[in-house]
């Protein structure tokens, strides 16, 4: 019924979905920093800055990441993948210190350790909360959405 | 190089404020997204079975999922706001490990998720880790 232990797809999907996260939201970053100052009087500055470069980069690194957080959530429980997929800030740490030749501060290297830690904790308990028994609430036993709750099981 | 929006210039209860908007909305965002994928069932095999079109049509024919997308849309314009008004150093720690610990407290309540002490015991050392790790 539950799934105790993921396939190596699954932490595919999972890396997937910690690479994907953070380099959006670096690319993100990048883009709204070099823009101007934008006021809640102006809203539509904001829809004019998702069409500029970097902007368009992050989100579609997003849309990849969240394709893939989906499917995590498809098939784990929240409290799993979030801790889980958190390894992504430390691969982007260790990818500025090693290959951007940034330096990376004791504070910075605690941090790296400490998700290490937690990851590794979460990653070593059950994925998915497991039910004693599924909801008979299977009304929708029509279509497609249905099959994979049958399925689940 | 464009000069960012001074940061000094926002107040530290605007600061707070935005700084909640993103977790209030990230946090309802992920768990109703989490809920709709629980009801849509193991996506991996609906497109085994029935390829990425049903995939989709399974995820975009369940109703919870738009009202976390909904939220999750809300969460990403609050965090556009603050990156263009607070610095990146403390819009990111601070909503990114704030968001673990209500992302954990509001799936024990609301999805019923087992969260044991394993699982809340990785939510703090990641959160902290975080925080140390993006300040």
């Amino acid at each position: 019924m539950a799934y105790h232990k993921l396939l190596p797809r699954q932490y595919m999907v999972l890396a997937l979905v910690s690479l994907c996260a953070p380099l959006g939201d670096s690319c993100l970053s990048r883009g709204m920093t070099s823009l101007p100052a934008i006021s809640l009087a102006h809203p539509a500055t904001l829809i004019a800055a998702v069409f500029t470069p970097w902007i368009a980069v992050g989100i579609a690194l997003l849309i990849g990441f969240f394709a893939s957080y989906l499917t995590a959530l498809s098939w784990a429980d929240l409290t799993f993948v979030l801790p889980a997929t958190a390894l992504g800030n430390v691969v982007v740490a260790l990818i500025a210190r090693f290959w951007l030749n940034e330096p990376i501060s004791l504070e910075r290297w605690a941090g790296i350790v400490l998700i290490t830690v937690g990851v590794g904790f979460v990653a070593r308990g059950p994925s998915l909360t497991e039910r004693p028994v599924l909801h008979a609430s299977a009304p929708a036993e029509t279509g497609e959405p249905a099959l994979g709750r049958e399925q689940a099981r | 190089m464009t000069i960012p929006y001074s940061a000094a210039q926002t107040s530290s209860w605007a600061a707070v404020a935005m700084i909640a908007a993103i977790v209030l909305t990230s946090t309802a965002g992920e768990v109703l997204t989490a809920g709709a994928m629980k009801s849509v069932g193991d996506l991996d095999k609906i497109r085994a079975k029935w390829g990425l079109k049903g995939a989709i049509r399974a995820v975009l024919t369940c109703p919870l999922f738009f009202a976390g997308v909904t939220f999750l849309a809300l969460s990403f314009f609050s965090l556009l706001f603050a990156l263009n008004h607070l610095n990146l150093s403390l819009v990111a720690p601070a909503s990114a490990s704030l968001t673990l610990v209500t992302n954990a407290v509001a799936a024990k309540v609301f999805l019923k998720e087992n969260v044991d002490r394993r699982r809340w015991t990785s939510a703090v050392l990641v959160c902290i880790g975080v925080y140390f790790l993006a300040h």
